[in-house]
């Protein structure tokens, strides 16, 4: 019975979500009615093309935004209806985000920028630290750059700073939007491989936003989003793995 | 998040942009400077004039000749430009008003005066040996003129220590030389202690005289120019006012008060008119000054507005890793108070400088109270809330995916 639940924890759990954005007088309905699980330490890539309504999905799965209708289950509780300081709440402890814009403050420190979220969740300031550090040293970056700014570093560098930000805070849920966007194949590979090895080694959940199929095979599994409507949702057949020795 | 984190991320965020942080604060140590300068200045000339006012003695009301009346339209020559106080009139009120104390005639006018090839022009004062009680003037050296000097017709001076600096040089003793005035030779037998004001008003550049001496040896004539009487204390005043203009009415044969060709004035009656006088001029000087503040104001906005802008993403990011707007408004707000804070401690401190500056250089009194500092800082912080409370809130109600997509 223990066994069998701790196997069906839903992470994540959305019944019939919709959003319609109003311009004017016509009504867009963006997601027309969204309906699927993730449950705790999955790797799942929400794959489609630029207006289908992943980014929009992406905002309401980071509690950055709402859903018009419908019910969405954050680790058991109902996102859909929070205020916008509980919907801070969740993100601050629950939610690490990784841009496609790396997102990270150009005249601060790496470490500083790490940190940051630790600031809000008023983590004692010796613990934020060791915390950014850990993590630092998790997504594979050498300690000689922790005290660089942030904007003197190279994008796949910059990019693994993003993710050890987002994972300081030990989330639930990774959230990557397009998280190899800007960067060439050779270091969007690096910051692949280090979501893959935070899924299997660290058990982290991760959704990985993004519109090629070759990022999205690096995932467990791939919903496939158009016109605000889930086409295909399949385990992925043939992952890509990148450094099989290490997993 | 705490109150030390919101200080570590304001200087961050101050810090990084030195030179517009810079420049914004330049622009509230310039309002903050003019007005603790200016208000000092003005706090300066008011504590300076009272001073200077306490100083004529106390508890005095001056009897001064009216006004010289033209025929047919009245030209004004200006209070005490008639010739109407005689020596009588000094001792009718020193023998019929019995409120008063003290009673000193004199006879002033400015004169060339030389000694031993230096000159200097000052005013020539002809008086009583009841002067010194009356107007507060002690002697540092030698003695004033006595009832004596003033029965014989003495040809004796006594200086004050601008003249006598003028004439003699600094801290010398100049008692028992000899000065002339209108070509009369005069032998000096004191030098009065320093009374301070300075420019037109200053109260220690002058000689004594005995007042019959001046009377017949430099103006030829046995007119007063002003009668100083001294009340024996503050209540009497109002009365003693009215006793003495009856009086010189009934002397004088005028019937209506109106066309007295005399004035009394109130020793209170000349510091409330000055005081509001320098009242004004602090007015003036501190709105002048508050303009400059102001425009240092709108500055900070400005900053902050743009500074809002071009950090859209930032807040973005601060958003969706769980900045509430709360922490937002006070990031902006903490750096809008900080940056007026230090504007107004540096410009405290120049204000000062510039206030002492004015003092030294100038000549003009200055006086910074610790009511301007409190001021400056109020005001200063206020502005830093007015001015940075829109770009805050700003920056706090921004939509973080908006926020994140902004380009």
């Amino acid at each position: 019975m223990a066994a069998e639940d701790l196997e069906e924890i839903n992470m994540i759990e959305c019944k019939n979500i919709t959003k319609k954005y109003l311009s004017g007088a016509t009504e867009t309905l963006v997601l027309k009615g969204l309906s699927f699980t993730i449950k705790d330490g999955e790797f799942v890539a929400i794959m489609g093309p630029s207006g289908s309504g992943k980014s929009t999905l992406m905002h309401i799965l980071g509690a950055l935004d709402t859903p018009s209708s419908g019910q969405y289950l954050f680790d058991g509780k109902d996102v859909s209806t929070l205020s916008d300081d509980e919907l801070a709440d969740i993100r601050k402890n629950k939610i690490g985000f990784v841009f496609q814009s790396f997102n990270l403050l150009p005249r601060a420190t790496v470490l500083r920028n790490v940190m940051l979220p630790l600031v809000y969740a008023n983590v004692l300031k010796k613990e934020r630290e060791n915390r950014a550090k850990i993590v630092l040293k998790d997504v594979g970056l050498e300690e000689s750059h922790f005290y660089h700014l942030s904007n003197q570093l190279s994008g796949g560098q910059m990019q693994r700073v993003a993710i050890a930000r987002a994972l300081v805070n030990n989330p639930s849920l990774i959230l990557a939007d397009e998280p190899t966007g800007n960067l060439d194949t050779k270091t969007g590979e690096i910051v692949l491989d280090t979501f893959q090895k935070l899924n299997k080694m660290k058990n982290h959940t991760i959704i990985l936003i993004t519109h090629e199929l070759n990022v999205a095979e690096h995932a467990d599994r791939i919903i496939r989003i158009r016109d605000g409507e889930i086409v295909a949702d399949t385990k992925n057949g043939h992952k890509r793995i990148i450094n099989p020795s290490q997993l | 998040m705490k109150t030390s984190d919101l200080f570590s991320e304001t200087y961050l965020a101050l810090i990084s942009n030195k030179a517009r942080s810079g420049l914004t604060i330049l622009g509230i140590v310039i309002g903050i400077g003019s007005v603790i300068a200016m208000v000092s200045i003005g706090q300066g000339a008011q504590g300076s004039i009272e001073s200077n006012i306490q100083a004529l003695g106390s508890n005095l009301v001056l009897v001064t000749p009216g006004q010289q009346r033209g025929p047919g339209v009245q030209v004004s020559q200006g209070r005490g430009s008639a010739q109407s106080l005689k020596q009588a009139d000094a001792d009718a009120i020193s023998q019929e008003i019995t409120l008063a104390a003290a009673v000193a005639p004199e006879l002033s006018s400015r004169y060339q005066v030389t000694a031993k090839g230096t000159n200097t022009n000052t005013s020539v004062v002809g008086t009583t040996a009841a002067y010194p009680a009356v107007r507060n003037v002690a002697i540092s050296s030698g003695t004033f003129i006595s009832d004596q000097n003033v029965k014989s017709l003495a040809r004796v001076a006594v200086l004050g220590p601008t003249v006598r600096d003028d004439l003699f040089g600094e801290n010398t003793d100049p008692v028992g030389q000899s000065i002339r005035i209108k070509k009369i030779d005069f032998k000096i037998i004191g030098v009065t202690q320093a009374k301070g004001g300075s420019g037109f008003n200053n109260q220690d550049d002058i000689i004594f005289v005995p007042l019959t001496t001046a009377q017949q040896f430099l103006a030829g004539n046995d007119y007063v120019t002003t009668i100083s009487v001294q009340a024996a204390d503050q209540s009497a005043m109002a009365t003693m006012q009215q006793q003495i203009t009856d009086l010189l009415l009934q002397r004088h044969n005028i019937t209506n008060p109106q066309l007295a060709d005399f004035s009394t004035m109130n020793q209170a009656d000349i510091i409330a008119s000055a005081s509001s006088i320098t009242d004004t001029l602090t007015l003036l000087l501190g709105s002048i000054a508050g303009i400059s503040l102001i425009v240092g104001g709108i500055g900070i906005m400005n900053m902050m507005l743009t500074t809002v802008t071009e950090r859209t993403k930032e807040i973005g990011l601060r958003k969706a890793i769980g900045a509430k707007k709360g922490d937002i408004n006070f990031q902006f707000l903490s750096e809008a108070i900080t940056l007026t804070l230090i504007g107004g401690i540096v410009g405290i401190f120049f204000g000062w400088l510039a206030s002492y500056g004015v003092s030294h250089f100038g000549g003009i009194a200055t006086k910074i109270s610790l009511f301007s500092i409190i001021l400056g800082f109020g005001v200063s912080a206020a502005i830093g809330i007015i001015f940075g409370y829109y770009p805050a809130r700003r920056a706090s109600s921004l939509n973080p995916i908006e926020a994140l997509r902004y380009e």
